[in-house]
């Protein structure tokens, strides 16, 4: 088993450089009320790598990617994120910290077209006063400038030209959750997580959402969390695996380690009563 | 005499496309010559940086090692760089191959194997793996290099190589390979092989057309003469670059004449990015027209009642005026004033919408196209016009002079062509575009080009004595005979079913038969909408295809085009006694078309045998089994039971056959 204490990354086995650990969950406990929903879960992200977070329903992957980007706050455990403890945050103090998302329900402005709704993830790159915006003078036309040309980069990189004016509602479900995407990538996230990007989808659009997000880590090196239930996607797709069960961590290692792994075959199959 | 003196003279000084590019670079330096929408936005390049830029590529080919006379793959969609491409080989005397963009792997082993491709040009990563895998068996690639560097990082690049760094490369080389390049540009004449292009096959293998620069150039020259095209016009470049047609509108006679060519964002922005360019010269198939006058009729069933009140009325007067202003013919004052009205209220919002707004001369071909179709774009005053053409006569063979445009021929002999007509009825030219050879095989060339330079074309066709315009009535080999003699022309009877919006495709057989069958494949588009109006439901192209509204429907389509055949006395028998609706639309990926969307009438005889069997046969319904294959190559079975209907027929034969 490679050494993944070691601080100056590894490499993976198509060539990829991991770096170093950006952000560290030690000891989390979430509880709601008298629900503990994570119990004493420790796991590192690295830098650079696709993370994925698997389990059956109900185990608590959602509620540690609320960790993860900040929105839930564990009552016991720290959260070290770029090297420092994380203390509780304001909401906009949690959308600065270059920690973008997709949702396991997609969350878009239906009403709005698709390039507003990517304009969006950009709104905390836009500093100019609500007058220069009103009036769309100076910075405020230069922002915007400069935000859009980001933004399609991003249209284009998930060929999403032919619906840039089209709005939401009309989009069939796959290209929705490619807008997600698009938006969540436009906030230029230092960490990315998806929670479930592909739930609902069918073969070629599974496929296509597979290639996106390799091609997302390979050309910006975005470091990806993922929830995902496909096992095949998984497998393929992540660097590491964190496995969780009823709030506990019962796996982490890479795809083949937990594959392998008899608490995690238990959890999945089921254990024959003897 | 003169004139021809001046001519030649020209002809001898820019002997090649990149020798144009320089007089173009020249002369029209500072207008631009592409334009690209990326990043929604339009990027543009003038004359001299395009030159720039193809001067950085050839010297990257040279650095990589091209030599003179190899064949250079180019596989992607309609983008300037890949144009460049093309440019940038010819200039260090190598041969440009462009290929269909979505041909199987297997497809493209054969052409790529066939004209032995040292260097493939790719678009992207799809066609990058495509190659990769050709490359297994096909040893002869030696350098891939590609454009969109996308998802491309972690590919073995020993012989791989981004455009991007082979153009910086070469602009780094410039001293030390300037002057080879320069040498080798000078050497181009008039009869150095400008592109070779492999035909689609309607029967068998591709063949490799080469085409020489006398071929393009000339008929670049007498094309763009004919049509007056000039330096300022736009053209999109949005077919596939394989095709005979995108090289000559976007090299020919772009870099004769000095225009500019814009290419669409992607495939699917294209309505859009025509609206946003309004091209001045336009190339569409019928297919084409026919989708954008769908979704115009579509949407105005959807419109409120005044305007689609005012849609009908004023479409109904400039179907009678519109042709007649077009054609320069004398119109009363009423009724210009009122196609002036009509024209501020309907016909220069929709042209605008449809992005026809701009357009000087129009061209269909390939197919016919629908009369109604046709009429509806000369009535709002867009000059389409029809020519006939092929790959072996670097397109142009007939065309419509301004004027003198119907729906039902496909004009005169373009300028510099000689056409006749054989005692057989096939039609044979002769021009300065007249194809040099098929690529290593004598024996195609010499059964195609007797010689003299006559080209057999392969159609069957007339001159109208009346008018001198060429009208072709279907493939010379698929012209046959009834049992009882009479003349069998399956294209006639299948173009006038085609006509009907919900017809997307049919073929019909009787080839030394009784009587003649169908198959039908209706048009999901405009079935779906009209099943989405009257509230049927369906799932599926197969379920819409099967019901029995649907086929009430088709068959009253197939009765209506009985009673318009019955009245041609040569084509009577032709009549349509049987028909059925194909459970599966007929697919390229399946081998039943070609790439450019013809019938391989063989193939699809051979595969639904026992589909004909039962037309012919007398029951009442089929089930039958069809192997599909998938985008991605896998295979996979299709089961249907189809009904077979009988239609109506007329005529003296059809009610012999009613009384058996």
């Amino acid at each position: 088993m490679r050494d993944i204490q070691a601080d100056d990354g590894y490499m993976t086995a198509d060539g990829r450089k991991i770096g170093g650990v950006a952000m560290e969950l030690r000891n989390i406990t979430l509880r709601f009320g008298g629900v503990v929903a994570i119990k004493d879960i420790s796991f590192d992200i690295r830098w650079g790598e696709i993370r994925a977070i698997i389990g059956p329903n109900g185990a608590g992957k959602s509620s540690m990617l609320n960790i993860i980007s900040g929105f839930y706050h564990p009552q016991e455990g720290d959260v070290i994120y770029k090297g420092f403890k994380r203390p509780r945050m304001r909401p906009y103090e949690i959308s600065r910290q270059g920690i973008a998302r997709t949702f396991q329900n997609i969350a878009l402005f239906e009403g709005m077209s698709v390039l507003d709704n990517i304009m969006t993830g950009r709104l905390h790159h836009m500093k100019a006063n609500l007058f220069q915006q009103a009036i769309w003078w100076g910075k405020a036309q230069r922002e915007e400038e400069e935000n859009r040309a980001q933004v399609e980069k991003i249209i284009d990189f998930l060929e999403i030209q032919h619906i840039r004016k089209t709005p939401v509602a009309r989009l069939p479900y796959g290209l929705k959750k490619r807008v997600e995407l698009a938006r969540a990538l436009a906030a230029e996230p230092a960490i990315l997580l998806l929670d479930e990007p592909m739930a609902g989808m069918n073969v070629e659009e599974k496929e296509d959402m597979c290639r996106f997000i390799l091609d997302v880590n390979d050309e910006f090196g975005t470091t990806t969390v993922l929830i995902e239930h496909d096992m095949g996607v998984v497998m393929d797709l992540s660097d590491r695996v964190v496995v969780m069960d009823y709030g506990r961590k019962i796996g982490d290692g890479t795809p083949d380690e937990v594959r392998n792994n008899d608490e995690v075959i238990k959890a999945y199959l089921g254990v024959a009563h003897e | 005499m003169i004139d021809t003196a001046q001519t030649s003279q020209e002809l001898d000084a820019f002997c090649s496309i990149p020798a144009l590019l320089a007089r173009n670079a020249e002369r029209f330096g500072a207008q631009t010559a592409y334009r690209e929408k990326e990043f929604g936005i339009w990027q543009s390049w003038t004359w001299r940086e395009t030159q720039a830029e193809v001067r950085a590529m050839a010297l990257g080919f040279l650095a990589l090692g091209m030599a003179r006379g190899d064949y250079v793959a180019i596989i992607g969609r309609n983008r300037p760089a890949l144009y460049w491409a093309m440019v940038a080989a010819q200039s260090v005397g190598a041969i440009p191959v462009p290929l269909y963009q979505d041909a199987v792997a297997e497809e493209m082993a054969y052409v790529l194997e066939h004209c032995g491709a040292r260097f493939v040009v790719c678009g992207d990563q799809e066609q990058v793996d495509k190659v990769l895998e050709v490359q297994e068996n096909v040893t002869c690639i030696e350098e891939i290099t590609y454009l969109d560097k996308r998802g491309m990082r972690k590919y073995d690049h020993t012989h791989m190589n981004w455009l991007e760094d082979v153009m910086r490369e070469g602009r780094a080389a410039q001293t030390r390979l300037g002057p080879e390049l320069d040498k080798r540009m000078a050497e181009l004449t008039l009869d150095h092989t400008c592109v070779m292009l492999y035909t689609s096959g309607t029967t068998g293998k591709p063949k490799g057309v080469v085409l020489s620069n006398r071929n393009i150039i000339v008929t670049s020259k007498n094309s763009s003469e004919f049509d007056n095209l000039r330096p300022g016009d736009e053209i999109l470049a949005y077919l596939p670059m394989a095709w005979v047609g995108d090289f000559i509108f976007a090299i020919g006679q772009a870099y004769w004449t000095g225009f500019c060519v814009n290419c669409p964002e992607s495939a699917q922005t294209m309505l859009t990015d025509l609206r946003e360019i309004g091209p001045t010269y336009y190339f569409a198939p019928p297919r084409i027209f026919e989708t954008m006058l769908t979704t115009v009729m579509i949407r105005m069933e959807d419109a409120s009642p005044l305007k689609r009140r005012l849609f009908h009325y004023f479409m109904e007067h400039a179907r009678d005026v519109g042709p007649k202003l077009l054609d320069g013919k004398p119109v009363g004052l009423g009724e210009k004033l009122k196609y002036a009205i009509g024209n501020v209220l309907v016909y220069g919002p929709l042209k605008d919408t449809l992005g026809l707004r701009r357009i000087r001369v129009a061209y269909t071909a390939g197919e016919a196209i629908g009369p109604e179709i046709f009429d509806f774009y000369r009535a709002l005053g867009i000059n389409l016009k029809q020519l006939y053409g092929q790959t072996e006569a670097s397109v142009f063979i007939t065309q419509q002079p301004d004027g003198q445009v119907r729906s039902d021929t496909v004009g005169v002999p373009s300028p510099g062509v000689e056409v006749r007509i054989a005692e057989t009825g096939e039609v044979f030219y002769r021009s300065a575009g007249t194809f040099e050879s098929y690529y290593k095989n004598p024996e195609s060339t010499a059964s195609t080009k007797d010689a003299e330079g006559w080209v057999a074309t392969g159609d069957a066709g007339f001159f109208e004595e009346s008018t001198g315009h060429l009208r072709i009535i279907d493939r010379a080999k698929d012209v046959g005979k009834m049992a009882d003699g009479s003349m069998f022309a399956p294209k006639y009877v299948e173009n006038k079913l085609k006509f009907f919006p919900n017809i997307l495709e049919a073929v019909v057989f009787g080839n030394g038969r009784e009587n003649c069958v169908a198959f039908i494949n209706i048009d999901l588009g405009a079935v779906g909408s009209w099943a989405e109006r009257n509230n049927i439901a369906y799932s599926s192209y197969q379920e819409l295809a099967g019901l029995k509204p649907v086929l009430d429907q088709i068959q009253a389509h197939v009765e209506q085009v009985n009673d318009s055949v019955a009245k041609d006395k040569m084509l009577s028998g032709c009549q349509i006694h049987r028909f059925l609706v194909l459970h599966k639309e007929l697919d390229a990926d399946d081998g039943e078309m070609t790439r450019t969307r013809k019938v391989r009438r063989r193939i699809v005889e051979e595969k639904f045998s026992d589909l004909i069997a039962a037309l012919y046969g007398g029951a009442g319904s089929i089930s039958t089994e069809t192997e599909v294959t998938y985008e991605d190559g896998r295979k996979g079975k299709l089961k249907a039971t189809l009904e077979i209907r009988d239609a109506r027929v007329h005529g003296v034969r059809a009610q012999q056959v009613a009384a058996q």
